[in-house]
């Protein structure tokens, strides 16, 4: 019996850098230097470093990448198959607060639930969603170490504890 | 928060214990110092601390390394946090006694990346303790020379996995490694490396001024010294609870230190070392002296594991609670190995078709061999972690199971 032959299309055009790299201030990549400084081997600064492209553009969007492949001699997939691994590395654009609402099971136990729907009505959006106007992101998130002043969520890195739906209503509107 | 500052550590007794070691100990004193106190890994495996020192060669040419594992994840546990919030620089103590036991020049924590604020906090102690020429070059004017560097994590449980750990700390994915070679022999950057958790280190300082058989005395002949008790869920007083290793009843912990059953409720079931534990029935713990140590909490039914209390009330059904934690466990799976990647991914649809009024009455077997086909057979210990609370819970509470099987049918 005859085998079809298999067609290997090659690749129309090779695989380029995006053209635009981002730039960061001389104090920024100071900061970037001293993290790279702790480290015998530069690949162990990813991290650090991505929080820090993060914190400057949002996201990691694809000239932040770009620029830390280059700044860390990797390749671009190097750099995705990290990002993609942790889950406060994020490679889509999220809102300028996100509400991190813990839903393992101290919490749980706590209302976690109710904190999340409360949440999810007054900013009128779903979990996993951001706001039209790009203020808040709401996502469940697995235990942040909070459970005995369950039940919590962290804003960007801010913790806030012992939640009730009026400390909710607190913090949210007390967000410049 | 004062308890922070190196001036109020140094009131109270802080950085002696270095100053003790670095005048009159050598290395392996250290070492026998620690071995004598019966300390043991305050992680979650309990592995004891000084063994595990004394597997790093010491006709190594390769830099040394101590990594201080702080990516606190454990569900139910928090007390590295508290730790790390009031005491930094005992922190900071207990590594360089560990850097000088190994020979180590450079050290790392690291954090969990949700810790932001506690890398601050020890970032400002460290600078702190720098400035006063008790890190870095000569460090009380002796030749001993140590820095420790904050590193940050970014959101992934695995990476309290010692290997899987030093998998990150490289810029890595963190996946776990094959043992052995264990860290000791090939840790960070292929050199010998020793990973502890923040408790375990904190506990060494005082190791060194009591001397360890005072240590040792303070808990029990194989679990020495004291233990830091997260406790969470249905109790009057949640928080961190410092008790002597081999404290004499678990019941009179939950039921007095912290307060008893919040609202009146009556107890029903306690996960006492974080989420990765054989959950117990109160009749478990209800008048059984159940001893709070190592071995006490074996023979009560579970482990010490990481000491994180989860206080579940007579309202919880355990049903619901299991599947809360499967959830954590499929989305915290590495995707390394195929029986933890797929199984916990099969726990969760099995959980959710049963939810959904799918469920059938050998539905309880089935999660039992899906556990069986997962413990022991995963890569690393997350696994086992995944299968052991679905396995005491289908046991020990089959009734909430099968309220759910029979309602659905």
């Amino acid at each position: 019996m005859s085998q079809q032959p298999i067609n290997i299309q090659p690749l129309s055009q090779p695989v380029q850098m995006p053209d635009e790299i981002a730039t960061f201030s001389p104090e920024v990549e100071a900061e970037i230097d001293r993290h790279l400084a702790k480290y015998p081997v530069m690949r162990s600064a990813i991290l650090p470093l991505m929080f820090i492209v993060q914190r400057e553009r949002g996201y990691l969007d694809p000239p932040g990448v770009s620029y830390l492949a280059k700044r860390l001699n990797l390749r671009i997939t190097d750099i995705w198959e990290v990002a993609t691994f942790y889950s406060m590395l994020h490679l889509k654009p999220i809102g300028k607060y996100h509400i991190q609402v813990c839903k393992t099971l101290s919490c749980k136990l706590l209302g976690a639930d109710k904190i999340t729907k409360y949440c999810a009505e007054r900013l009128g959006i779903k979990v996993g969603e951001t706001t039209a106007d790009g203020r808040f992101s709401l996502s469940e998130v697995e235990c942040l170490g909070s459970c005995g002043t369950a039940p919590m969520f962290q804003i960007n890195f801010d913790y806030h504890e012992n939640l009730t739906q009026e400390k909710v209503a607190q913090i949210l509107d007390s967000l410049p | 928060m004062n308890s922070r500052s190196l001036d109020v550590y140094r009131q109270n007794g802080g950085y002696e214990a270095i100053k003790k070691v670095l005048d009159s100990m050598s290395p392996d004193d250290v070492i026998n110092e620690v071995k004598k106190s019966a300390l043991r890994g305050r992680g979650g495996a309990g592995f004891p601390t000084g063994m595990k020192w004394s597997f790093v060669p010491k006709d190594s040419p390769k830099p040394k390394y101590v990594v201080c594992n702080a990516d606190e994840s454990e569900p139910g546990t928090f007390k590295d946090r508290y730790l790390m919030e009031r005491d930094p620089h005992m922190l900071i103590e207990g590594i360089l006694i560990a850097a000088y036991a190994l020979g180590a020049k450079t050290n790392y924590i690291y954090t969990r990346g949700e810790y932001k604020y506690l890398i601050d906090i020890m970032d400002v102690a460290l600078d702190e303790a720098r400035a006063a020429g008790l890190l870095g070059d000569k460090i009380l004017g002796t030749d001993f020379s140590s820095e420790i560097y904050t590193h940050t994590g970014a959101g992934a449980y695995i990476c309290g996995e010692e290997t899987a750990l030093l998998s990150s700390l490289e810029g890595m994915r963190g996946h776990p490694r094959m043992k052995p070679p264990f860290p000791a022999v090939s840790g960070l950057y292929a050199a010998p490396t020793v990973v502890n958790n923040v408790e375990t280190l904190t506990a060494v300082p005082d190791i060194i001024k009591m001397g360890g058989e005072a240590y040792q005395k303070l808990g029990t002949e194989k679990s020495g010294g004291t233990k830091l008790w997260s406790v969470s869920g249905h109790v009057d007083r949640p928080g961190v609870y410092e008790l002597p290793m081999g404290y004499d009843d678990m019941e009179n912990f939950i039921m007095e230190d912290c307060g008893g059953i919040a609202n009146g409720k009556q107890l029903k079931a306690v996960i006492p070392g974080g989420s990765s534990v054989y959950i117990m029935r109160a009749d478990q713990i209800i008048g059984k002296d159940v001893r709070m140590d190592y071995e006490g909490l074996v023979g009560g039914g579970s482990m010490v594991g990481s000491g994180g209390f989860i206080v579940m009330d007579e309202t919880v059904d355990i049903f619901e609670s299991t599947k809360n934690l499967t959830e954590f466990y499929k989305h915290e799976s590495c995707g390394w190995c195929t029986p933890c990647r797929e199984g916990t991914d099969w726990l969760v649809k099995i959980f959710k078709r049963i939810e959904n009024g799918g469920g059938r009455p050998e539905d309880a077997q089935l999660l039992l061999d899906l556990c069986d086909n997962i413990e022991g057979k995963s890569f690393c210990p997350l696994g086992d972690a995944a299968a052991w609370p679905i396995q005491s819970a289908v046991k020990r509470f089959p009734e909430d199971f099968e309220k759910h099987l029979v309602n659905s049918a």
